[in-house]
């Protein structure tokens, strides 16, 4: 590779409170084409940890395989990377989260990752609650393989080639509330105002936070006639609320009368502070939710915004009653019931 | 009628039996009676892929040569399965016997000249004497083991014993077994001549062996070895393995006043996710295994290739049957030898370990974590459904509490903090075992990005093909590291005796064993050789070398084994003759026999080295 990022950063860049600029959060430079959708998720990504004073090395991030999964290079370089298999990040970052419970996962797929080849494990690691931020970067198409349609791919969108595509799409938000997701919200990479503080929300859920974020192809899915280009997404993106994260505790007067500002306080005192948009929504009533993104998918509307949270929810570890430790931090005196406990275990086979 | 001599400690036994009918407690208490009696016994369950109503058979061979494999020709039959009794009839031996529930008569069809009838009217009895329609089904098998004891001077304070610990806290059911017990024997003392001419007496060649399944010690291996993950999809005949990870958890790892568990366990949506739970528990420093049988094996390769070559750990045990497909599922074999050494697209060899017997399910399952974090790459552990399902007298598990976990090459936040940079992939020692760290060690020395594509020294990625084969050349390097750490193969002899050798591993070497005992007989000795895993050292090497013919015996049809020889040690295919066994069966002595036999010069002055 012949590009290099410039080292050098203005010294009066802003720093957090660790004392770390943005720039400590970038990772490599990116080698998707110019423009992509996925690079500015990577940007919000990188915001947010830094508005978050996130310690690098205190996250993981995990991928799969597409253009989606190359972007845990992206960002984020003193954070260790697992750029697993096609289709099976979730379970990688299972077995990651049960060994070590003290680290935020950061999952990162796409949309032929999660909906078609990967779909068994999504639907799975839904299910277990599992306590990580799991961002779909969603083209509707394969860029790796050049732009063949996927599986969110919307019925009658045409692409690059002038093919419609004959298939219903998957909705994954959808799915996501019908299956339990715990927190579910959707976004467009070219909306950061949105996006941030909802990867900052989704860090601190303490279960499965799904990001569906509509990330166009700028070569091979935005044409006239795709429902997933640039100009189609702003036409038709409709919020549930505008959003901010505040993320510590703070008294703050929430209005209710007035039926559009609600506060979702999350389980560490910090909280979500809602201006909502929609009509009959309740981002704590999945079947509201599930209404809402229906509703506005009949007017070919697509509904951004956090969608359903469960703010109380109870993860893997939870349920598992695993020990508060870290798996990983045990040692052999804590393990290994030892050659007296053996000689017990021998006599009862005799 | 032809009689059998008089053989004490010297029999098979066959119950016949309809599984889900409480048969198989009943069963194990006749072969724990006598485990108890200090005479080596093996039993094999023979069961169907079903939960109820489908014949199931328990073979129980006693040996007083200590001899633990299967032996054709049954002595006797237990028969309370009518579904199954034309078979049941033509399985006994000229001479034995034919033990059946006489409440009905035996129809014609099913009389042989040749054997002797013992007709036990089990139903009748248990409608006498008991009310409840399951009681007078479960009766019925602990009335025969009584009348068996009676038959075969099986000692009964020995059962009623083994009856007393199984209802430890529900002791009211003790009467009504006790009682089904003396029905048995009562009838046989009313009725017959007993003992029968096959019967076992006291003897004390046990020793403090111990007799338990394979796949409860890979279990009890995994807890000692400080495993933390399992992830697991359900699958015959490996799901014994959790599951009795999961009890030994229960009773070791988890604290008895929180519930909170040093432990987690994960029943996966199927073995992609099982592995793939693995390899990411591992790549974060906790210990963690899946157990799975071969069509597992098959989903999880994508998945292992990506362990081989990002060098992630990962245990892995597979617990053989007879493929391919579904094929027998409830049936053993060694047929996935090729597959697990060579699993995944790519160049890829993974390092397998073959036990044979309990202990050293225990034992290597410990050593797998060791090896795979040692080495940072997958471990397979080749047991199969006779080793891992069946009870098996064994010598005792041991385990020294110096013993240390050897977790590899792992640097810390202060060996970090001393490196001028990070390479994950250089080869700092020579040995082709580069550094890893695990996520979360420094803020700032240490990360990297783990990945199946290719990769330079401080992992990041790169299409140059040099960097390429430098780092498949170094996975080559490892392989030969990996050599010199793995448990040795066990050589029967000092120095070569013969010009013919045998080789074998995992169960076969009980049958291997004992018909090395009877080619003596025959006056043909053998030299025999053991493996204990993969990849081969030099000692197999030389074995082979030394030798004019090197017998490898194996439970598949293709020679897996006797392949894997070949390729990896270029052993000369002409010298290495297969012995197989591919039936579903164990494997047994007078099948190695026949097929060894027919090959080897019988003079004694022949076959000198």
């Amino acid at each position: 590779m012949t590009y290099v990022r410039p080292k050098f950063r203005h010294p009066e860049l802003p720093k957090n409170k660790l004392g770390y600029s943005v720039a400590y959060y970038e990772g490599a430079l990116s080698t998707l084409c110019a423009g992509c959708g996925h690079d500015s998720i990577s940007a919000g990504i990188i915001q947010a940890c830094y508005e978050m004073n996130i310690e690098p090395h205190k996250l993981a991030k995990l991928s799969g395989i597409g253009c989606s999964s190359k972007t845990p290079a992206y960002f984020l370089s003193n954070s260790h990377g697992f750029n697993s298999v096609h289709g099976r990040m979730p379970s990688v970052a299972t077995g990651a989260n049960l060994a070590n419970r003290d680290l935020i996962y950061f999952g990162v797929s796409g949309d032929g990752d999660t909906a078609s080849i990967g779909m068994g494990q999504f639907v799975h690691v839904i299910r277990r609650n599992l306590n990580m931020v799991y961002i779909v970067m969603n083209n509707g198409c394969y860029g790796l393989t050049k732009g063949q349609d996927s599986a969110t791919a919307d019925e009658g969108s045409k692409n690059k080639s002038g093919n419609v595509n004959l298939f219903q799409s998957i909705d994954l938000s959808s799915l996501a509330i019908e299956l339990g997701a715990s927190f579910v919200a959707q976004s467009f990479s070219g909306d950061k105002t949105q996006l941030v503080p909802l990867i900052m929300a989704a860090m601190k859920h303490p279960g499965f936070a799904f990001i569906n974020v509509i990330s166009p192809c700028v070569t091979f899915n935005n044409n006239v006639g795709s429902t997933k280009s640039y100009d189609y997404v702003r036409e038709h993106v409709e919020a549930t609320a505008t959003m901010d994260f505040v993320p510590e505790m703070k008294e703050i007067s929430v209005d209710y009368s007035k039926g559009t500002r609600k506060e979702v306080k999350m389980h560490d005192g910090s909280s979500i502070q809602l201006r909502k948009l929609a009509q009959d929504w309740d981002p704590m009533d999945c079947l509201s939710a599930i209404n809402a993104v229906q509703k506005a998918k009949a007017k070919n509307e697509i509904l951004t915004g956090l969608l359903y949270i469960q703010p109380d929810s109870q993860d893997l570890h939870h349920l598992i009653q695993t020990s508060d430790r870290p798996l990983n931090s045990l040692t052999k005196e804590d393990l290994c019931p030892g050659a007296e406990m053996l000689k017990g275990i021998n006599a009862e086979q005799r | 009628m032809p009689a059998i001599k008089n053989k004490v400690n010297d029999f098979v036994v066959r119950f016949a039996n309809v599984n889900g009918t409480g048969s198989a407690s009943a069963n194990f208490l006749f072969t724990k009676a006598i485990f108890r009696m200090g005479i080596p016994v093996t039993p094999k369950n023979i069961f169907p892929s079903n939960i109820q109503g489908l014949p199931t058979w328990y073979e129980v061979r006693v040996s007083e040569k200590g001899y633990l494999g299967r032996r054709e020709g049954i002595d006797l039959v237990v028969a309370v399965n009518p579904q199954s009794f034309a078979g049941d009839v033509a399985s006994v031996r000229p001479g034995g016997y034919f033990l059946y529930d006489s409440s009905k008569n035996l129809h014609s069809e099913f009389i042989r000249p040749d054997i002797n009838y013992l007709g036990i009217p089990l139903m009748e009895m248990c409608n006498n004497a008991y009310t409840d329609a399951r009681q007078r089904q479960l009766f019925k098998n602990i009335v025969y083991v009584g009348a068996l004891s009676a038959l075969l001077d099986i000692e009964l304070k020995e059962i009623v014993g083994l009856l007393g610990e199984q209802f430890k806290g529900k002791e009211k059911l003790i009467a009504p077994n006790v009682k089904a017990l003396e029905m048995g024997v009562d009838y046989v003392k009313k009725n017959f001549t007993f003992p029968l001419d096959i019967r076992v007496e006291r003897r004390d060649l046990l020793g403090d062996q111990i007799m338990i399944d394979g796949n409860s010690a890979c279990g009890l291996g995994a807890i000692y070895a400080g495993a933390t993950v399992a992830a697991w999809y359900p699958i015959t005949p490996s799901t014994s393995v959790v599951e009795a990870f999961g009890n030994y958890a229960d009773e070791f790892r988890t604290d008895k006043i929180t519930g909170k568990r040093n432990v987690a366990i994960v029943q996966a949506e199927d073995e992609l996710a099982a592995i793939g739970m693995v390899i990411g528990a591992n790549w974060n420093g906790a210990r963690s295994f899946t157990a799975t049988s071969g069509p597992g094996v098959s989903l999880m390769n994508e998945f292992l290739g990506l362990a081989y070559f990002a060098e992630v750990p990962a245990v892995l045990i597979d617990v053989q049957r007879t493929g391919p497909s579904t094929g027998m599922p409830t049936r053993t074999q060694q047929s996935d030898v090729m597959e697990a050494a060579y699993a995944s697209h790519g160049d890829t060899k993974h390092v397998l370990l073959f036990p044979s017997t309990p202990k050293e399910c225990f034992e290597m399952t410990a050593d797998s974590f060791d090896l795979a974090e040692e080495l940072q790459t997958p471990v397979i552990l080749m047991t199969d459904l006779d080793l891992g399902m069946n009870d098996h007298v064994s010598p005792p598990f041991e385990w020294n509490d110096k013993r240390t976990y050897k977790r590899g090459k792992v640097l810390n936040a202060e060996q970090l903090e001393k490196i001028e940079r990070f390479g994950r992939y250089l080869d700092v020692d020579g040995d082709g075992i580069p550094y890893r760290t695990y996520p979360g060690t420094h803020p700032s020395k240490g990360s990297f990005f783990t990945r199946g594509t290719s990769r330079d020294e401080y992992a990041t990625y790169t299409e140059d093909s040099g960097a390429y084969q430098r780092n498949v050349d170094r996975l080559l390097k490892k392989w030969e590291t990996a050599k010199t750490m793995v448990p040795a193969p066990q050589l029967y002899q000092q120095k070569s005796l013969s010009e013919y050798g045998i080789l074998f591993f995992g169960t076969s070497t009980y049958a291997a064993e004992e018909a090395m005992d009877l080619l003596r007989e025959q006056k043909v000795s053998v030299d025999a050789i053991r493996i204990k895993s993969f990849p081969f050292n030099k000692t197999v090497s030389d074995f082979i070398q030394s030798h004019k013919k090197v017998f490898v015996i194996e439970q598949n049809r293709d020679a897996q084994l006797r392949s894997l020889l070949m390729i990896e040690l270029n052993a000369d295919p002409n010298k290495l003759i297969p012995v197989l066994n591919y039936d579903g069966m164990p494997i047994t002595a007078d099948n190695i026999l026949k097929q060894v036999s027919k090959q080897v010069s019988h003079s004694p002055e022949l076959n000198k080295a």
